[in-house]
């Protein structure tokens, strides 16, 4: 997983509120192998159909931040959603709130979800639409996001969220180092609730 | 010292607590993880890593988002679809996972299959590449829809960091309609919480009107959770739970079972267990109802008028209004009852179970549909009782096609598509834009509300229609 640290990008406002991941990622897209890259399937319908999604205007190439609106990426659980909006350049997206299961995808992936009050968000997307193509900063050590103007916002984040981007951690190996635990559960609840375990099927 | 009350998610959650990490994140244990065809990124994960399955034991494959719902006699034409079936059934194979496939009797559904084969159990976690996992909770299970990376954590360690949720309750007293199902209550819940309401929430319905419903209306219920936002909704286990999952294949049998519900008989939240927030909805004011836009939220009584963003002081959710409604081709004002569909589709890990199809069958029988329609059972036992009951003759007579199981029109990647431009009255989940096929249009509803949409040709009140 790549790192996450600072990042200076141009944002794009989407004045939407509940985008799904079906939006994001249509569900005929699913199919593909994750190396065929997702970045051309981002909003693949949806930036050809809806003036609200203006990912193809020249003053928004080489956009790293979405600034939207509440619930996120809420919807299906799919994760092919990240994927694509990490390979179409996105490693930051800021809205009043995110759907849970995007969030935690977003996070194993190095996709940045900053969760900020919505006066805030909204003040922020007016301040981009004035001026499209300006740059937003996103420091995660620090906690701040700068708009154009160069006024900081703070956000909170989980510290072990904000540790596993900044340093690019895999989950998985950190679990392993609670194997002994694991185990030990494992034997006590076949011994005390053995109905837990499925019946044997012939 | 008397302990603290506690609710039914803080009785399953603490039953599953591992570790606990400095930040308060607990490693809690999973006792089922169901895949379905999207997981081949998750297994691609392990092959990357070299790891290998923890509990093959406790993960259960089964193919249901690609499967064909027409002819399974030959090889799926399209290869790319082709390949989804089919890699799964290796991953399952070469890792010794058990698998539901084509040609299993009990496929279907992930969501209708586990109940039915009593994998689904009261006080367990369970897992799945799926947001719709929250279906579980209907039985007092913690049933939440995880990513890819998280299914990859699953199946190398059986387990899953997780911060407790807050809590939220969802009361619901009094007596509904005999034409209001279990769909128009978590429509009109939806539409009280919002669509992101309830995130970083765990929903426990409660009230007499859930405890009046059957599994399968109960499972329709939880099904919708994260439509509101939460990833995972519960109801507390009773007798008619008990009396669903006893002699089912995966549950557990004899004096085994009778220890088991002893033990699920503790689950119920106690009295005076403190939720983080709570609403209440008065069954009695539930009407049918029906969804005009592009979110579960935009749920109104049949018997409204498509709403007008004029009437909206917020110039940004005016703007979101007036996008809905562009997108689904309505103007504002006018009856819910006057907006003709084009198709319908009855199916869906969220009605499609016995019950569903008997209140649609009981709507069609001795009609004629006026439009196109497809209807797919959630598993095949549904199927085989449907079929029975002469279920399926009732829905071939009116002139609808009827399926074999699977996820089908309610997500469109078997290829069953609501063509674009086209309005479906469907039974499903989602009304996002492009969910059922690129620009399709759809209202959400019951099945008895689908079926009368069917016979009309309109978005209808069932309680003017009646069932024959």
């Amino acid at each position: 997983m790549q790192p996450f640290t600072t990042l200076q990008a141009v944002a794009v406002p989407l004045a939407v509120a509940n985008i799904d991941t079906d939006q994001i990622l249509p569900a005929r897209f699913l199919k593909k192998p994750r190396s065929a890259g997702y970045g051309n399937f981002l909003f693949h319908d949806e930036r050809r159909r809806s003036e609200a999604v203006p990912l193809d205007e020249p003053a928004y190439a080489g956009a790293g931040i979405l600034v939207t609106d509440r619930n996120f990426g809420c919807g299906s659980s799919r994760e092919g959603a990240v994927y694509a909006l990490v390979d179409g350049g996105i490693r930051c997206v800021i809205a009043p709130s995110f759907g849970d299961i995007f969030a935690s995808n977003a996070a194993k992936n190095g996709l940045l979800t900053v969760t900020l009050p919505e006066e805030a968000v909204a003040a922020l997307r007016t301040r981009l639409a004035a001026e499209p193509g300006a740059a937003v900063t996103v420091d995660l050590p620090a906690q701040t996001v700068t708009d154009p103007d160069g006024a900081a916002v703070p956000f909170e984040i989980d510290p072990f969220k904000k540790r596993c981007l900044v340093e690019g951690l895999d989950d998985v190996a950190l679990t392993l180092e609670h194997a002994d635990a694991i185990a030990a559960y494992e034997a006590r609840a076949a011994a005390e609730t053995p109905w837990r375990v499925p019946a044997t099927v012939g | 010292m008397t302990p603290q009350p506690r609710t039914l998610l803080d009785k399953v959650w603490d039953a599953h607590v591992m570790a606990t990490r400095p930040d308060g994140q607990a490693l809690l244990a999973i006792d089922r993880h169901l895949l379905h065809e999207g997981s081949f990124h998750a297994f691609g994960m392990l092959d990357h890593a070299g790891r290998p399955i923890r509990r093959p034991d406790l993960t259960f494959a089964v193919a249901d988002h690609y499967v064909p719902s027409r002819d399974r006699q030959g090889p799926i034409p399209d290869p790319e679809i082709a390949n989804m079936v089919s890699t799964l059934a290796r991953n399952a194979g070469r890792h010794g996972i058990r698998h539901f496939g084509l040609d299993d009797r009990a496929q279907g559904i992930v969501h209708v299959l586990a109940p039915e084969q009593g994998l689904t159990l009261p006080g367990l976690t369970i897992v799945c590449g799926d947001s719709h996992t929250s279906t579980h909770g209907a039985f007092g299970a913690l049933g939440f829809g995880i990513g890819a990376t998280e299914v990859a954590h699953v199946l190398a360690t059986q387990a899953l960091w997780q911060r407790r949720p807050k809590t939220l309750r969802v009361g619901i007293d009094g007596v509904l309609d005999p034409h209001v199902t279990a769909k128009d209550v978590i429509l009109a819940i939806i539409a009280v919480i919002g669509a992101g309401g309830a995130v970083g929430h765990v929903l426990e319905y409660a009230g007499s009107a859930i405890r009046g419903l059957s599994m399968e209306g109960r499972l329709t219920i939880c099904n919708m959770s994260i439509e509101a936002g939460a990833r995972a909704g519960m109801i507390a286990p009773d007798d008619t739970t008990f009396a669903f999952l006893e002699g089912r294949p995966y549950a557990p049998a004899g004096a085994m079972f009778d220890e088991a519900v002893a033990a699920w008989r503790q689950l119920p939240s106690d009295a005076g267990a403190r939720f983080d927030r709570e609403v209440t909805l008065d069954a009695s004011a539930i009407a049918p109802t029906v969804t005009w836009g592009t979110s579960p939220e935009t749920a109104l009584p049949v018997t409204e008028r498509v709403p007008d963003p004029g009437a909206e002081s917020d110039p940004t959710k005016a703007g979101q209004m007036r996008a809905m409604l562009d997108y689904m081709g309505l103007t504002p004002g006018m009856p819910l009852e006057s907006v003709a569909i084009d198709r319908v589709f009855i199916g869906s890990c969220t009605n499609s179970r016995i019950e569903d199809l008997r209140a649609a069958a009981g709507v069609l029988r001795g009609q004629k549909a006026l439009v196109p329609g497809l209807v797919v059972p959630g598993s095949g036992p549904v199927r085989r009782q449907a079929e029975s009951e002469g279920l399926d003759q009732v829905f071939r007579e009116a002139g609808l096609e009827w399926g074999e199981p699977g996820c089908s029109m309610c997500v469109g990647i078997n290829g069953d598509l609501v063509p674009a431009g086209e309005r479906c009255a469907s039974t499903t989940n989602r009304n996002f834009p492009g969910r059922q096929g690129p620009n399709a249009r759809t209202h959400l509803m019951s099945p008895a509300m689908a079926a009368a949409a069917a016979v009309t040709g309109r978005l209808t009140d069932i309680r003017r229609l009646g069932s024959r």
